[in-house]
């Protein structure tokens, strides 16, 4: 009675679990015992469980640990009982990775492979193999092509399985046994055929026609395996990707076909395979769509939520095609499975017209609390593309942004909702009141200091252009009160942007700002202390530089910079204008980001460019001996294609531009097997005033392998000469070669080739440059060296090309988000922004109107110096 | 990502697991380096039982896999797939795992059974799924190949046990009978 007592005890701490708190020497000792005869069957099964369940717990077991209880285990061959025997296969397959010399055991499983007792038969394949390397694989293969074509299903699964885990490493043996494979495909037991024809394909996978030949054979015999008709289909739509056959191929004939099958695996894998194609138009979806229609209300979950997503999936690219399914979707909204409400709302709303969006807002709220933060981000995602979709409903949306916000959330979510309400308001002007209030809000109570910068930041850019911008102040005031360093910072930031805008909060902010004088933190001290020194001032270009719009250096650039200053003191102060600019602004590639729906997470478009086209550039041209001193990098061009693409020679020109110099680098590509270019060199034939320094050439261009030559050329030293034209000669000595080995001639030859020209524009001196406050911008420059000029483009049709061939004219950068041409305008205002060479900043504003004639541009363009006004306004001609 | 087709082959599953309702594991399976450490499966297994614990939902996508699972009194079982695979077949995997189990614990799917029957649901996985492939999928044919003959399995304890009683129960009525048959 005591005895039972204390087990029920100890039962109750393990759980009822007899393998609770195993300890592993303890059971290896146990393993001993296998070396006792007799040998107890149950005893060892039990012990060799014990040891099978620490592996599968993640224990650690030593090779010398793992190999003597290797050893003890294969005592137990003696023995006859069959569950023993069988967890003998299963320690053998566990053990092979860890013990040594497992290959002892081979004969023994050979004899039970072989053997009379079918039920050894097929797992003594499977462990043998899982200890057989390459070198023994000879010996075994006999009786493998054997196995493959047994009578027994269980052992020619067994084999199948086992030869293309063995073909991992020797591809060349199991290729030997294509013709057994391809017996047991016709084999009537499910598994094996399905095996049989994995083994198949993987052995010819290589050869496409042979795998055409496999898929024509097997869609007309009718396979009785529904795995091995999703294989198949697997196959067959690879090859359709391929080859990229139309909907007319017997494959894609055969794929649809599949969508009557009497499986339910196989019709949706038919569905999914011709919903993933790339080329299908929604007619030839429409099958597809319809059955996956009919599994939405099926009552497995599982074929719910697959065919619901892979709706999802169609609604993407044909979401007319989807809205037959409306209505089925619709139920699925209220799905216990909240995944599959999730997704099917996130394909309502991609598919829903602009009336249903209300409602199904409503039906979301209903439940966004349920589920998991991963689907509410795809809520998230669905519902800023509809917003963009849909501008006239954004109040609705922003609503329900401000409501998510409001409610719990982890911070990836609230970054994606703070993300997309900011891409909310700059995609559409009405919306930016309502939001930045809900930001306002957001920030009173946030716990994520990455998010309350990054709204303040935003706060300090639109906030003094709006109506009424004082009613923001109090906001911002309180985080200074409220927040850690790091939002107190970007708060007095914010603040001093207000100052700096509107005159009639000047006062007020300096006051404010002055509180902020003895923060406990030095960098909102001297940030303070900075704008309070600066506001007071009342200097409109101050201002502007200095507050509105901050530095536009790189700063990888600028850090190199300071570094060469420290290096080499010399008696001139840091000249700022020497560092190279950052070079395409980040906004540009954020907006396309989000444009793309992804129905997961799509990753973002690395906000921060590591290290910029031009800082690698920068770094490449500095090593070169002969131009180290050009001075600093201006602009790199981006490559322009000097040939046609399927050429002797490719060639790509890059202009890189110095304060005094152009450097030509040419990257050329040799595309003859039987020829190796020498001592390679592109020629210019410069326009007037232009002068060619230096060429640099390159060495040797092997086939295939790019190689680059430099040209150096000196501009003109009138300011006002900065375009030409160059026409351009590759000149090189040609070596006949041996395509096989490479191996060039001795004597070469002269030749040349004739490329296209090059043209340096008004655009390779001007880098591009954000403004975020162009106002501000265009009062610091002010009218000193003002060109206007107006003009009639007849060419042009409307006002988007013209403010694009604009922006590629100048080279400059768009502000205030100026390059979007609200529709249904018949005037518009571009604002281009930029650094002259030399650190000129320069201002355009280009003001179009249509008419009928044409359109018409008054172009006005300041900048601190009158040649570069005059050259930026020869650029339009 | 989403877009793209499997690659055709047979290795479809990535993992196979039994988990308790505390969400220790009773066995596991990984057939591929998705989670190479048995910190980094423990700590899968772990984010999983917890999203998937409460909501009877039968399928999750999961750290970008797409998880099939099913449970009964204390016991889950979860299939994993790439999030590209074929749900259906990670179903009818799930269902030929649990059905087998089932069988083998005489419907006493519990964890107490289970484990007490250990290794035949080893040998039972190890037939169901092979280094990832698919080896059989039809619980009665998984079955008669482990179970080496119905009575053979459990002979444990409670067979034992129940045996006693009733030599005790015959035992007692003997006695009865004869203080009976003294008392007359």
């Amino acid at each position: 009675m005591h005895i039972l007592r204390r087990d029920k005890k100890e039962e109750e701490e393990g759980g009822g679990n007899p393998f609770h708190n195993l300890e592993k020497t303890t059971v290896l000792q146990e393993a001993r015992t296998f070396n006792e005869t007799p040998i107890n069957p149950r005893k060892c099964a039990h012990t060799l469980t014990k040891v099978l369940y620490l592996i599968n717990q993640g224990e650690q077991i030593g090779t010398t640990e793992a190999t003597e209880a290797f050893f003890a285990m294969t005592k137990l061959f003696q023995s006859k009982d069959a569950t023993l025997r069988r967890l003998v296969y299963l320690g053998i397959k566990e053990m092979s990775k860890i013990a040594q010399d497992v290959i002892i055991v081979t004969s023994s499983l050979m004899k039970d492979m072989t053997g009379k007792e079918d039920q050894f038969r097929g797992p003594a394949i499977r462990a043998l193999c899982s200890i057989t390397d390459n070198t023994m694989l000879q010996s075994i293969e006999r009786y493998m092509k054997q196995a493959i074509v047994d009578k027994n299903h269980a052992v020619s699964s067994a084999a199948l399985v086992s030869s293309l885990h063995l073909s991992k490493g020797s591809h060349e043996v199991t290729k030997r046994w294509v013709n057994e494979a391809q017996e047991a495909v016709s084999n009537d037991n499910v598994m094996v055929q399905y095996h049989a024809l994995g083994l198949l394909y993987h052995i010819r996978k290589h050869d496409k026609l042979a795998v055409t030949k496999l898929v024509a054979k097997f869609s007309k015999q009718s396979l009785k395996s529904p795995y091995a008709y999703c294989l198949l289909i697997r196959i067959a739509s690879k090859l359709i990707e391929e080859e990229g056959a139309g909907s007319d191929s017997p494959m894609f004939e055969f794929i649809e076909g599949c969508l009557r099958h009497k499986s339910e695996i196989v019709i949706y894998e038919a569905a999914q395979a011709m919903v993933n194609m790339k080329e299908t138009t929604a007619k030839e979806l429409a099958p597809a769509v319809s059955v996956l229609q009919l599994f939405c209300s099926s009552p497995k979950p599982t074929l719910r939520f697959a065919a619901v997503r892979t709706l999802n999936k169609v609604a993407m690219k044909h979401p007319a095609a989807v809205t037959a399914c409306n209505l089925d979707l619709e139920n699925l909204i209220t799905d216990q499975n909240r995944s599959i409400a999730t997704l099917a709302i996130t394909t309502l709303l991609k598919t829903g017209s602009e009336s249903s969006v209300d409602r199904l807002m409503k039906q979301i709220s209903s439940f966004m609390t349920e589920i998991s933060d991963e689907f509410k981000i795809v809520v998230v995602q669905a519902i800023q593309s509809l917003c963009l979709k849909f501008p006239r409903k954004h109040s609705v949306m922003m609503n329900f942004l401000s409501q998510m916000l409001r409610d719990e959330g982890g911070f990836e979510y609230k970054k994606a909702i703070v993300d997309s309400v900011i891409t909310i308001i700059e995609e559409n002007p009405e919306a930016k009141e309502a939001g930045l209030a809900h930001l306002c809000e957001f920030i009173e109570d946030c716990e994520h200091a990455v998010l309350a910068t990054r709204i303040l930041h935003l706060l300090g850019r639109e906030g003094p252009r709006t109506p009424t911008p004082s009613k923001y102040i109090r906001f911002i005031y309180n985080r200074v009160i409220l927040e850690n360093a790091a939002v107190r910072a970007a708060a007095v930031t914010a603040l001093a942007k207000f100052g700096a805008h509107c005159e009639e909060l000047l006062n007020s902010c300096i006051v404010l700002l002055l509180r902020c004088l003895l923060d406990t933190d030095d960098e909102v001290r001297d940030r303070a202390t900075f704008y309070v020194d600066t506001l007071k001032e009342k200097q409109k270009a101050l201002n502007s530089a200095y507050i509105l719009n901050g530095l536009q250096v790189s700063v990888i650039g600028l850090e190199r910079a300071l570094h060469q200053y420290t290096l080499e003191p010399s008696e001139k102060p840091f000249d700022m204008k020497t560092v190279p600019l950052a070079s395409q602004p980040i906004t540009e590639q954020r907006v396309q980001a989000v444009r793309e729906p992804g129905e997961t997470t799509a990753p973002k478009a690395t906000d921060k460019v590591a290290a910029s086209r031009q800082d690698v550039y920068a770094e490449q041209l500095a090593r070169i001996p002969e131009f180290a001193n050009l001075g600093a990098l201006f602009k790199s061009s981006t490559p322009v294609e000097l040939t046609e693409s399927e050429t002797e020679y490719v060639v790509r020109c890059v202009k890189h531009t110095f304060p005094h110099y152009i450097v030509f680098q040419f990257d050329c590509t040799n595309t003859l097997n039987d020829q190796v270019l020498e001592n390679a060199s592109v020629h210019l034939e410069p326009s007037d005033g232009f002068e060619v320094i230096k060429y640099l050439p390159c060495p040797k261009l092997s086939y295939d392998t790019p190689g680059t030559t430099y040209t150096l050329v000196r501009m003109p030293d009138e300011a006002t000469q900065v375009t030409g034209t160059f026409s351009c000669t590759l000149k090189f000595v040609v070596k006949d070669c041996d395509p096989n080995t490479g191996e060039p001639d001795e004597e070469g030859y002269e030749d040349e080739y004739v490329l296209e020209d090059v043209e340096a524009s008004v655009a390779d001196h001007v880098q591009k440059v954000m403004k975020p406050n162009f106002g501000a911008s265009w009062e610091e420059v002010g009218p000193e060296f003002e060109v206007e000029d107006t003009y009639s483009l007849s060419t042009m049709k409307t006002l988007e090309e013209a403010v694009t061939n604009i922006i590629q004219c100048m080279g400059m950068q768009p502000c205030e988000r100026s390059d979007k041409v609200p529709e249904g305008k018949n005037a518009h205002t571009l604002y281009l922004a930029g650094v002259y060479r030399g650190g000129h900043d320069a201002l355009v504003r280009s003001k179009l109107a249509m008419s009928e004639a044409g359109i018409t541009m008054q172009l006005t363009i300041r900048s601190t110096d009158q040649s570069v006004s005059e050259v930026l306004a020869s650029a339009i001609s | 990502m989403d877009s793209g087709n499997l690659e055709p082959s047979l290795y479809t599953i990535k993992a196979i697991a039994i988990l308790d309702n505390d969400g220790n594991r009773l066995l596991a399976k990984y057939y591929d380096d998705t989670f190479p450490t048995a910190k980094e499966q423990k700590q899968f297994e772990k984010n999983l039982f917890s999203k998937t614990q409460r909501a009877n939902a039968e399928i999750i996508m999961f750290e970008g896999l797409t998880c099939v699972y099913k449970s009964n009194v204390d016991l889950f079982f979860y299939v994993v797939g790439s999030s590209l695979e074929n749900e259906l077949i990670l179903a009818s995997v799930l269902n030929a795992l649990y059905e087998t189990t089932n069988q083998i614990l005489r419907r006493n799917v519990e964890k107490r059974v289970l484990l007490e029957n250990m290794d035949t649901v080893f040998l039972a996985v190890d037939e169901i799924c092979d280094g990832g492939i698919i080896l059989d999928s039809d619980a009665s044919s998984i079955v008669s190949k482990v179970a080496v003959r119905s009575d053979d399995i459990p002979l444990g304890e409670q067979t034992v046990a129940q045996q006693l009683t009733k030599k005790l129960e015959v035992l007692q009525s003997a006695k009865e009978q004869i203080k009976w048959s003294l008392l007359k």
